[in-house]
C-alpha cells in the first residue's frame, strides 16, 4: 500500500465495539482511500455488517451499543458527541440487503432524503424534478422509469428497487456510500447490473461494499478487507488479496476452507 | 370422535354469526308492528325532535334530539380521544424503552377494564364538579362531561389497535428512512403514519364504534335532557349543555312501558338504528383493515 499517503476517505483508529456484553469489534484501525471500492469479506459473524453501519451509526438504533476508539470521515470524529446524525447519514449513505423503497411513488423516494433535509419552502418543483432526473439517469434507470415516477416503488423489480434506493442517496451528495450485501436478493443479471453502475460510481463516490461473495468482492472492489472474529486481518489490494494473501486465516478462507 | 370435536367447534365458530343474526331479529321483530303500520313515519322519526314518547293525549316519536346527543357526544369524545391515544400509541411502540412500554401497555388495558357504571360514577361526581367549578356552568352534567367519559374509555382500544398497526410497519421501512437521516419526528409523520394510516382509521372507526354504543356512563354523565347541542348563533356547538344518546333513552325508558305497546316498539326502532350506525362503523372498520391486507 505504497500509494496510501493520498487522499484518505475514512480512518479508524482502535474501535472496537460491543453489543451488551458482547464484543463484536475489536481494536479496528483502517484507512479507507478516497474515491474508490473496497470490499469488506470474511465468515458470517465476523463483524464486516458490524463495522460498515458503525459509519453512519445505523447499528445504534438498537440501543445497548457501546463503542471506544475513533472514526473519522473526512477529517471529523463522527463518534463525537456533538455529530448530528441526520447530518452524518446525509454524507454517508447506505443501501441494505433487501430493496427497501419506502411505500410511496418512485418520485417521492428520490426527493424524500431532499425533503427531510431542507425546508419546505426551500424546494421548488424545477428543483426537485432536476434532482429526480439527475440520480434517475446516475443509476441508469432514466429510461426505463421516466414516464412512471408516480408508481409506487414497491410495484419494481427488484433489481430496480435496489437501483433506486442507490438513486435515493444520490441528491444528498453523499461522499460514502455503505452497501451491505446490496445484491444478495438479486438475481445474476441484477447483480451484473449493480456491479457496472458501483464501478461507474467509483471514483465520484468512497464505496465500502460488505459481501459474501468473494468473486463480487474480485470484480468490483479496488481494495479489499478480510475480518475474523471481529478484527482485521488482512487489508490489501485486492489482487494482492486474492493472488497472494499474507496471512494464513486469509489463505484458508480465500480457498472456502471455512466460511 | 375426531368428528364430535370437530363438530363442536364448528358450531362454536358458527355460534357468533347466529347470535347476531338472532339479536338483530329479535330487535326487528319487537319493534314489527309499527314499522310495518301504516301510522309510522319514518322521516318523522328520524328528522323531528320532539321526543314525547309517554304522552297521553298526542305521543311525539322524534328522534332528532337524540341523535345530536350522541352525535355531539362522540364526536367531542373522538376529539379527545384521538389525538390522546394516537400519541399514546406513537409513544409506546417507537419512543419508549421495553420495559416501559410493557407497563404502558398493562396499565391501559386496565383502563379498558374499568366496568362503565364506574366511569358513569366518576362522571356524576368528580366530573360533575370540576366542570361546575371550572366552566362556572349550571350543571356539570353535560356533553363535554359525557365526551371526556368516553374518551377515556375509547382510549384503550385505540391505542392498542394503532400500537398494532404501528408494530406492523415493515422494519425495512424504519431502517431506509434512518440511512436517509431522518429524525425521529421525522420518521413518525413521514414513514410511519402513512404507511400505517388504514390500520390508524380502523383504530378511530372502533373507537367510534365503542362511543356510539356506550350507555351506562354517558347515561350518568350528560344530563339525561332530550336537547339538540347545537343552535344557529356562535358558537354553533354548546358543550355546556346537557343532552340525551340514544342508548341512555332506551336504557332510562324500556323498563318502563308496557310491552308491546307503542312506546316500547318505538325503543326498539330506536335499537335498530343504533344498531345500524354501530354495524355500518365496524363494517368500515373492517373493509379498512382489510385494505392493508391487499395491498
Amino acid at each position: 500500500m505504497s500509494e496510501k499517503a493520498e487522499s484518505l476517505c475514512v480512518t479508524i483508529r482502535d474501535f472496537s465495539l460491543w453489543y451488551g456484553d458482547f464484543q463484536a469489534l475489536q481494536n479496528v484501525s483502517l484507512d479507507i482511500r478516497d474515491g474508490i471500492i473496497t470490499s469488506l469479506i470474511g465468515p458470517s459473524g465476523c463483524g464486516k455488517t458490524t463495522l460498515l453501519r458503525s459509519l453512519n451509526r445505523v447499528n445504534e438504533r438498537y440501543g445497548n451499543v457501546t463503542t471506544s476508539g475513533d472514526i473519522h470521515i473526512l477529517g471529523k470524529n463522527i463518534l463525537d458527541a456533538d455529530v448530528s446524525l441526520p447530518e452524518l447519514r446525509k454524507s454517508v449513505g447506505i443501501v441494505f440487503q433487501r430493496p427497501n423503497p419506502l411505500p410511496i411513488s418512485i418520485y417521492e423516494n428520490i426527493v424524500f432524503g431532499l425533503r427531510i433535509h431542507s425546508e419546505r419552502r426551500a424546494l421548488g418543483k424545477s428543483q426537485l424534478d432536476e434532482a429526480v432526473e439527475t440520480a434517475l439517469r446516475e443509476v441508469r434507470l432514466w429510461d426505463d422509469l421516466k414516464d412512471k415516477l408516480k408508481e409506487r416503488a414497491t410495484s419494481l423489480q427488484l433489481e430496480q428497487q435496489q437501483k433506486l434506493c442507490i438513486a435515493r442517496l444520490l441528491p444528498l451528495k453523499p461522499k460514502v456510500i455503505l452497501m451491505d450485501e446490496p445484491c444478495s436478493a438479486l438475481d445474476v443479471d441484477g447483480t451484473r447490473a449493480v456491479e457496472e453502475l458501483m464501478a461507474g460510481m467509483a471514483g465520484e463516490y468512497t464505496i465500502l461494499i460488505v459481501t459474501h461473495n468473494m468473486a463480487q468482492a474480485r470484480r468490483v472492489s479496488q481494495e479489499c478487507i478480510f475480518m475474523l472474529l471481529g478484527e482485521i486481518v488482512e487489508h490489501d489490494r485486492t489482487e494482492q488479496i486474492f493472488i497472494s494473501p499474507k496471512n494464513q486465516k486469509t489463505i484458508e478462507y480465500i480457498e472456502g476452507r471455512y466460511g | 370422535m375426531e368428528k364430535v370435536i370437530e363438530f363442536i367447534i364448528r358450531v362454536c365458530g358458527i355460534s357468533a354469526v347466529i347470535f347476531v343474526f338472532a339479536i338483530f331479529g329479535f330487535v326487528f321483530w319487537e319493534g314489527r308492528e309499527l314499522l310495518i303500520s301504516g301510522e309510522f313515519n319514518f322521516w318523522k322519526f328520524l328528522f323531528t325532535k320532539e321526543w314525547y314518547p309517554a304522552s297521553e293525549s298526542n305521543p311525539r316519536f322524534g328522534v332528532l334530539a337524540l341523535i345530536a346527543g350522541t352525535a355531539s357526544v362522540t364526536v367531542l369524545a373522538m376529539a379527545i380521544a384521538v389525538p390522546f391515544g394516537l400519541g399514546a400509541a406513537i409513544y409506546i411502540s417507537e419512543f419508549c424503552g421495553s420495559r416501559l412500554r410493557e407497563a404502558l401497555k398493562v396499565i391501559i388495558e386496565l383502563l379498558a377494564a374499568i366496568p362503565s357504571v364506574v366511569w358513569g360514577f366518576i362522571g356524576l361526581t368528580i366530573m360533575n364538579e370540576l366542570i361546575m367549578k371550572l366552566f362556572g356552568a349550571p350543571i356539570g352534567l353535560t356533553v363535554l362531561n359525557g365526551a371526556i367519559i368516553l374518551a377515556l374509555m375509547s382510549v384503550p382500544i385505540i391505542v392498542s389497535i394503532s400500537e398494532d398497526a404501528l408494530k406492523a410497519v415493515p422494519d425495512s421501512y424504519r431502517e431506509a428512512a434512518i440511512g436517509l437521516g431522518v429524525t425521529r419526528w421525522q420518521m413518525v409523520y413521514k414513514v410511519l403514519l402513512p404507511s400505517a394510516k388504514n390500520g390508524l382509521l380502523a383504530a378511530v372507526l372502533l373507537g367510534i364504534g365503542r362511543a356510539v354504543g356506550e350507555t351506562m356512563a354517558v347515561l350518568m354523565a350528560t344530563g339525561h335532557a332530550v336537547h339538540i347541542p347545537f343552535d344557529g348563533t356562535p358558537p354553533f356547538f354548546h358543550p355546556l349543555d346537557s343532552v340525551r344518546t340514544l342508548t341512555a333513552t332506551i336504557a332510562a325508558e324500556l323498563g318502563e312501558t308496557a310491552r308491546g305497546s307503542e312506546h316500547y316498539q318505538v325503543l326498539f326502532v330506536v335499537g335498530i338504528l343504533l344498531f345500524s350506525i354501530t354495524f355500518a362503523v365496524n363494517l368500515t372498520a373492517d373493509l379498512v383493515v382489510k385494505g392493508i391486507r391487499d395491498k
